[in-house]
């Protein structure tokens, strides 16, 4: 603020003339409204607001005014000045917003880019498939249960009733492996299912002895669309006080509601085990027809083959010879047991036509699965 | 076993109406696996019929022979006229009957016959060979020619037996019965509640003393053996049709009279039969175990030396016979054949006829010795009727008499070892406590009885079995005829409820977080045989002494190329990588979790242990010390771009540091810090290999290598170049696992950040800078990072330049520049002490 100029005569000062005032402040007004951008608003801000713009010097002057004239001119030009820092504070906002807007514009990109820097992996469905079972049955309170591949033939054989002459021996299509001597007599075998698991479960525990064994078996097959010499099984076994044949028919029927969904159920067939007495044949009702296909040609299904049932695997009450051979009373306790291929599973529930792109590692099958299945 | 359906029903009266596929469910239902129905004569036409060849014109212009016939067939042409037909057989003569289709049939596989030209002739219709009519190849690659007593214009099709039905059947190995036309008559009987016309129920002689001789040595291999005889055979009688229709559809091939008897009698009775010679046979019959190293040539013309377990049937002069597999060469039935000389029919005109009953585990022992499963050894390994002996006999006798013009000797020899009917006690509750139901004592007995038990006693039962089921010896079999003759399919559905579990194991979950972590790093999961061959580990460059060389090898591998099992997860990964890669996949990351099989030499044979107790822990202890260690264990491949190139910038390819990081990675979903060490070991490029080590016990263990192959491997094996590769024991890493995590104490004072740059030798490893750092800087490091690394004129020849930062803070302060200047001084002087580094600049 300036000191009083008392040379200086007030009733002459041109600038702080009312209509000069208002003018000053319309051209101001007029150069923020006509400021198209930030940079010409900065200027038209300095032409305009800054100490040596108009309104500032007539600012200037009202200390020259006598005492009476100061608060009305005061006034004017502070009403004057507000408008116009208003006024381009409001530009300024404006201007701004269209900035941003053109530069968010600019800056836009295509989100449809796809972005495989690196490809996804993936599990392979055998691995997942089981895991997806093991789970129906560790929800269930069954302990997952493992053992070695090179088994010795007592657990894969002899412990099953499957005794050296048994007919079913010979049908298991061995692997037979060699001595440290190289000779054919070793006793160990590569296990052809995952059944002497059961066995190593069962002697290493007390019953009640709730496991799910799966795994890597091993049959003489050449590998062709439908056999491959290493597959996957898992079988299941239950060993305690009462349990019956409705029980594993029952924990069948649980399992198929888990995996293939509300409503399936499962049939057993009478056949032949060593290790089972009863023995079944399990099929499940076709996950995908529920049976209607069958006797009605205008709906057939292929992935039952119209039979309406789509057949899983074997089962039954563990033999009396089996539980006394892992030292189980078999008076006190009884028990059920399954198994099942997973391959099969895996071909029927998600349309593998063919065993080989199970086997061979090709990424391109793999990769759709995903981690979980 | 093949069943045909019109053969059944002489036993049973099955509804008229059931068809094939009906009979099939029920039969399913009672537990006899029938696999098909096939429906012989399918879509067959007539008309078919007898026809006789009334002359022949050899037509000699064509490349091969071809006859021009005229054939009477009646009136079935409607005209009486000889029939013109083109053949192009020759096994017939003028005056044969033949099977003749005429034009309007048609035959098996939609073959509509019509009068066609053929060979400059008009052929109207033809005649037929086995083959066409679906009959089965007869093996004679001619046109069937039919007895004469066959009247011409008969119709075929029924003659034939054309059209039928053939249940075909796995038989389970515990039901041998069902390897009869008897036994599975009785299943179909039991399941359609109608009465069984049992054929073994026949009227059978007495033994006495003047049948043919029998010496049986050893009545535990052999206690059943009747003989009877039968003379005055005609040579020339033929098997009739209708025998040796049945014989073709129940699967086998009709070959002479006599032996289509003994076979048509064993599939109707399930008793394997042999008929000798008698004029080759030199004095009494003897059943007794070989002699080590005498020899037979059995039917099949395989000469054999025996075993001194193998049970044989003797004469005077050694073994006639491998009992209950297969005969021997020199007793077997002549086939009727013209003496060249007087053209008179000679061949077989006495028979002796043998019913024995043996041993199963005999008879299977020497068929799998021989490698021979006869349809004879197959029966008796799964168990025959031992009583249904004397009435197969009977039988086989009774058609020789009526089909071969032969004649009964009244001499019937029978030999038995005393035996007791088995019994098996069992509460009548037992099988209602094996199904969960409710049958009733009843039901139970009820259900026995029809199985061919008799049963008395009220809540214990004593159940005498039938003598054709040896597969009945305990309770539980018992309690499985009630529970699938009441059906399966009634069985309700209950819940049991298993004690609660724990889920899975540290193990367990470990391997699934191993199997996530690398898919979600962009692995994709390659599981591959095990099977493995010594080349590949010459081409993986391995020495050898390699540990990796001591294999397991298998008895019958399925390729002898392949006849080892792996030690090593890789030859199957880079197997699986090379496949991708040439199926046009080049980007490439995969792994696998997996046994690996690691002998050490030392295994000794598995012993047998007995089953009628569970075995001590030693000797558990003793069949597992038989077994190779089979750790698991973890491996990653890579080749080709690890990151794309892209609209984002370049990509880069995999590299050795991707497979060190993959062992980081599965590491640290066990919990485990892993020690990097340069190392040189195969398969691994020498200059670009890392020894994976981690403390086990406080014991620096080495956990597995990772790192670029080398450059001969991947030549050797056709890799892409730089392939990359890991592998790491997972067992390992989970034995190293520390347990829960120890939280952090997280300070929220702020950081003090210093970088340092220093310049050492070439050779030193960062990894050991980068410790002598951490030491250095005392407990205010909070973390250090190296995040660049530089070599160049700069530094100097020989030497590189190592930047790290290093953050420090503290729990209870803020830090001073001087507390954080001091500590890094601290770190940069022991990394000098310890690495000769100095501070680049200074």
């Amino acid at each position: 603020m300036s000191a009083p100029n008392k040379s200086y005569d007030p009733v002459e000062v041109e600038a702080l003339k009312p209509e000069e005032i208002e003018r000053m402040r319309d051209e101001a007004l007029a150069a923020f409204a006509a400021a198209d951008s930030l940079e010409a608003l900065a200027h038209a801000k300095s032409a305009h607001t800054s100490g040596t713009s108009p309104l500032s010097l007539a600012n200037r002057e009202i200390g020259a005014l006598p005492p009476q004239a100061k608060a009305e001119a005061g006034k004017r030009v502070g009403q004057a000045r507000a408008e116009v820092g208003r006024a381009l504070a409001a530009r300024q906002v404006e201007l701004e917003a269209e900035r941003d807007a053109r530069v968010l514009v600019e800056e836009a990109v295509d989100v449809t880019l796809p972005h495989d820097r690196v490809p996804a992996g993936a599990r392979h469905p055998l691995t997942t498939l089981s895991e997806r079972i093991e789970d129906v049955f560790v929800a269930m309170g069954y302990e997952v249960a493992e053992g070695p591949q090179a088994e010795a033939e007592w657990f894969n054989f002899d412990a099953l009733n499957i005794g050296p002459d048994h007919p079913a021996r010979g049908e298991h299509d061995t692997f037979f492996v060699q001595d440290a001597d190289g000779g054919s007599d070793s006793g160990v075998v590569l296990r052809t299912h995952t059944s002497p698991v059961q066995i190593r479960s069962l002697i290493d525990r007390e019953p009640p002895v709730y496991v799910i064994c799966p795994g890597r078996v091993y049959r003489t097959d050449e590998l062709d669309a439908t056999h491959t010499p290493v597959f996957h099984q898992v079988e299941l076994l239950a060993v305690d006080e009462g349990l019956t044949m409705a029980d594993l028919k029952g924990t069948l029927d649980h399992m198929v509601q888990a995996l293939f969904g509300e409503g399936m159920k499962t049939r057993l067939r009478p056949n032949f085990f060593p290790f089972t007495e009863p023995s079944a044949e399990m099929d499940m009702v076709c996950y995908v027809c529920r049976g209607d296909s069958i006797g009605n040609p205008d709906r057939p299904c292929r992935t039952c083959s119209s039979e309406g049932w789509i057949e899983l695997g074997g089962c039954g009450m563990v033999n009396p010879k089996v539980l006394t051979a892992c030292g189980v009373d078999p008076s006190k306790y009884s028990g059920f047991a399954f198994g099942f291929g997973i391959e099969r599973m895996l071909m029927f529930r998600h349309n593998v036509e063919d065993m080989r792109d199970m086997v061979e590692g090709d990424v391109r099958f793999t990769r759709p699965f995903g981690m979980e299945i | 076993m093949r069943v045909p359906l019109s053969w059944l029903r002489e036993y049973v009266d099955l509804p008229a109406t059931e068809t094939g596929r009906d009979v099939q469910a029920k039969l399913i239902a009672a537990g006899l696996e029938v696999e098909t129905v096939e429906q012989l004569g399918a879509g067959l036409k007539g008309p078919l019929v007898v026809g006789q060849v009334l002359t022949i014109e050899e037509l000699t212009e064509f490349k091969k022979p071809i006859r021009f016939c005229t054939v009477d067939v009646g009136r079935a042409n409607g005209t009486g006229e000889p029939q013109e037909i083109v053949c192009g057989a020759r096994n017939f003569s003028v005056g044969d009957k033949v099977v003749v289709v005429l034009p309007g049939a048609v035959l098996p596989g939609d073959f509509a016959i019509a009068a066609r030209q053929t060979y400059g002739r008009t052929s109207h219709g033809m005649i037929c060979s086995g083959d066409e009519l679906g009959m089965g190849d007869d093996g004679s690659g001619g046109i069937i020619v039919l007895p004469p007593e066959h009247e011409v214009g008969t119709d075929a099709i029924e003659l034939l037996e054309l059209v039928d039905e053939v249940l075909d059947i796995a038989v389970t190995p515990d039901r041998g019965y069902a390897l009869s036309l008897r036994g599975v008559a009785r299943e179909a009987a039991t399941a359609y509640g109608l009465p069984l016309r049992d054929p073994a129920l026949l009227d059978v002689p007495g033994p006495n003393s003047y049948g043919y001789g029998v010496k049986v040595a050893d009545p535990i291999g052999c206690d059943v053996f009747t003989a009877r005889t039968v003379v005055g055979l005609e040579p020339e009688a033929r098997s009739p049709i209708w025998l040796q229709r049945r014989l073709q559809k129940a699967g086998m091939r009709p070959i002479s009279l006599a032996v289509d008897i003994t076979n048509y009698v064993m599939l109707e009775l399930g008793q394997p039969l042999h008929a000798y010679d008698r004029s080759r046979l030199d004095g009494p019959i003897g059943v007794r175990r070989a002699e080590p190293g005498e020899k037979l040539t059995t039917l099949d013309g395989t000469k054999r030396v025996l075993d001194a377990e193998d049970l044989v049937i003797t004469d005077n002069r050694g073994p006639i016979g491998l009992a209950g597999v297969m005969g021997g060469a020199h007793t077997e039935i002549a086939d009727a054949a013209p003496d060249p000389e007087t053209g008179r029919i000679s061949g077989t005109t006495e028979v002796v006829i043998e019913a024995a009953h043996f041993d199963p585990v005999a008879i299977a022992r020497t068929a799998r010795r021989h490698k021979l499963s006869s349809e004879a050894s197959k029966r008796f390994e799964r168990g025959v009727d031992p009583q249904a002996a004397a009435a197969a006999a009977q039988r086989t006798v009774d058609l020789l008499v009526l089909l071969a013009g032969g004649t009964a000797e009244g001499g019937v020899t029978q030999v038995v070892a005393p035996s007791a009917p088995r019994t098996i006690a069992m509460p009548a509750n037992h099988p209602d406590r094996v199904a969960g139901v409710d049958y009733g004592r009843e039901t139970v007995v009820r259900r026995l009885q029809e199985v061919g038990c008799d049963v008395y006693g009220q809540d214990e039962l004593v159940v005498t079995v039938p003598s054709w089921r040896p597969d009945l010896a305990e309770v539980n079999d018992l309690a499985e005829e009630v529970i699938r003759l009441e059906g399966y399919e009634n069985l309700p559905s209950t819940l049991p409820t298993p004690p609660s579990g724990r889920g899975l194991t540290a193990r367990q979950r470990l391997h699934r977080r191993v199997g996530r972590a690398l898919a979600g790093a962009g692995y994709v999961e390659a599981p591959n045989y095990p099977f493995i061959g010594e080349p590949v580990l010459d081409q993986l460059g391995l020495q050898a002494d390699d540990a990796r060389r001591r294999v397991v090898r298998l008895v019958n591998p399925l390729s002898d190329e392949e006849p080892a099992l792996r030690t090593t997860l890789l030859p199957g990964l880079l197997g699986a990588l090379r496949r991708n890669d040439g199926r046009g996949s080049h980007d490439l990351a995969l792994f696998e979790t997996g046994l690996v099989f690691r002998p050490t030499g030392e295994e000794r044979r598995a012993v047998r242990l007995p089953v009628d107790r569970r075995p001590t822990g030693e000797e558990i202890a003793e069949l597992d010390a038989a077994l190779p260690r089979q750790p698991r264990r973890a491996a990653v491949v890579l080749a080709g771009a690890r990151e794309q190139d892209g609209w984002w910038g370049k990509g880069r390819p995999a590299d050795w540091a991707d497979a060190i990081e993959a062992g980081r990675l599965v590491a640290r979903e066990a919990g485990v810090e892993l020690t990097v060490r340069a190392d040189q070991h195969a398969p691994w490029h020498p200059g670009r290999c890392a020894a994976l080590y981690t403390t086990v016990d406080g014991e620096e263990t080495l956990v597995g290598h990772a790192g670029e192959l080398h450059p001969r491997v991947v030549k050797a094996l056709h890799l892409p170049d730089r392939t990359c590769a890991m592998e790491l024991e997972l067992d390992v890493l989970e034995r190293a696992a520390t347990g829960a995590v120890q939280a952090p104490r997280i300070s929220t004072f702020p950081v003090a950040t210093q970088d340092v740059a220093l310049v050492v030798a070439d050779d030193v490893p960062a990894a050991d800078v980068e410790s002598a750092l951490r030491e250095g800087s005392g407990e205010l490091l909070e973390s250090i990072r190296l995040f660049d690394v530089f070599t160049g004129e700069q530094i100097g020849t020989g030497r590189k330049s190592l930047a790290y930062a290093l953050r420090f803070r503290a729990a209870d302060r803020t830090l001073t520049v001087d507390e954080a200047s001091a500590a890094r001084d601290a770190a940069v002087a022991l990394a000098s002490e310890r690495t000769g580094a100095v501070l680049r600049g200074a």
